[in-house]
């Protein structure tokens, strides 16, 4: 009986011991691993290349920033297109077939729509806004749409800038873009 | 002529600071320049066509110097926003954000709320990739089907940026041929993931943005 006894109270000196381990073990991991708490606000906010920096006036931009993509068409939809117009003011439609009102409400909506289905690119000459690639002229089919008018032929000294790839060459597998500049 | 006035219409808004650096490259006086300052953002479908790629890029114009001590900002959350259902508002998110050397990735995911103001969800698949350190080979990581990246990478925008603030200001009448690409020879922060289509909608379209969020 003595000897059972001593038994027990050594299994529950172990088992104190193993609980009280564990338990210190688990303080251990809660106290060195990465906090991810607490609340994150927006600032900076982005879809479409250049968007904020071309059709956002000086003292929207950190509003159109700080606006939810749901929210930005009702908000900015009009002075995009007083800035559509005065960047170009012979605007009447572009070459996809989009006035200066649908054209402005469409850019408004910053989001980047991108197809499941298929080739991803902003413009690659037959598909229009299914992704966008890295290697897309982006900043071309912005002008196009922008100077181009409704067959895309006028102002043409203006419609390209003849920068048409990236300086170094991107790569076919993960993770695409190139190493940095050293 | 009828260029000439428009160039002239252009000039007028230019001198109002119309166009600061593109594609989002220092857009706003909150971000510019700051280490939550989005330059890019690109969604394409990666080398296994099964995949969509997005790419989110801050802190734009990094000299070959300045990137050797870049670093991500540990109290700022790069929060990709996918909308499944065409109406602008994010139905998946997919988070990122750093700490001690290495970038933490949670989602595809419901975000626990939409809008302004995100937790980070740690509750969904969770994924980390050491981030890159200039000079050194791309480090990836894969989880879940995933691929994984953070670090330094060469910009890959390009824009005659400093030609057409030339033509905006009445300087010049168009663009050079050969352009020159303002952004040759700098480098972004990247944060680079892949992810099965399955995971964000699986056929279709949706709408995808991506935002910095700073933790309160």
């Amino acid at each position: 009986m003595n000897f059972n006894n001593i038994k027990i109270a050594a299994i529950a000196v172990l088992i104190s011991l193993t609980a009280y381990n564990c338990s210190n073990d688990d303080d251990a991991m809660e106290t060195s691993g990465p906090d991810f708490s607490g609340s994150y606000t927006q600032e900076d906010q982005m879809a479409r290349p250049a968007i904020n920096t071309v059709f956002v006036s000086t003292g929207n931009k950190d509003a159109f920033n700080a606006t939810v993509p749901s929210n930005q068409g009702a908000a900015f939809q009009s002075a995009f297109q007083s800035k559509l117009l005065a960047l170009n003011a012979g605007y009447t439609t572009n070459a996809l077939g989009m006035d200066a009102a649908t054209f402005t409400g469409a850019l408004a909506t910053d989001v980047l729509t991108v197809t499941l289905d298929g080739k991803t690119t902003f413009f690659d000459g037959t598909n229009v806004l299914t992704g966008r690639a890295l290697a897309d002229d982006v900043i071309d089919t912005e002008l196009l749409l922008i100077f181009g008018g409704p067959m895309g032929a006028d102002n043409g000294g203006v419609t390209s800038d003849n920068v048409d790839t990236n300086d170094k060459p991107f790569s076919t597998s993960f993770p695409y873009l190139a190493a940095p500049h050293q | 002529m009828k260029k000439s006035k428009i160039l002239l219409g252009a000039a007028v808004i230019a001198v109002a600071g119309f166009f600061t650096i593109a594609a989002d490259h220092i857009d706003a006086p909150a971000v510019t320049g700051g280490a939550n300052d989005i330059t890019d953002f690109y969604a394409f479908q990666g080398q296994n066509t099964d995949n969509i790629v997005f790419v989110a890029n801050v802190q734009g114009l990094l000299s070959p110097t300045a990137t050797q001590n870049a670093k991500f900002d540990e109290n700022t959350m790069l929060e990709i926003n996918i909308d499944t259902d065409g109406d602008a508002i994010e139905d998946l998110v997919i988070q990122a954000t750093s700490r001690n050397g290495k970038m933490y990735f949670f989602g595809p995911v419901a975000p626990a709320q939409t809008g302004m103001s995100s937790t980070i969800r740690t509750m969904a698949t969770a994924s980390s990739v050491d981030i890159t350190p200039a000079g050194t080979n791309a480090i990836v990581a894969t989880n879940a089907g995933m691929n994984f990246f953070a670090g330094p990478r060469d910009d890959p925008f390009f824009f005659d940026f400093d030609q057409f603030n030339a033509i905006l200001a009445g300087d010049a009448d168009g663009f050079n041929n050969p352009g020159t690409d303002k952004f040759k020879g700098t480098n972004v922060m990247s944060v680079v993931v892949e992810v099965p289509k399955s995971m964000i909608g699986g056929t279709g379209s949706i709408n995808s943005w991506v935002e910095s969020k700073r933790k309160q």
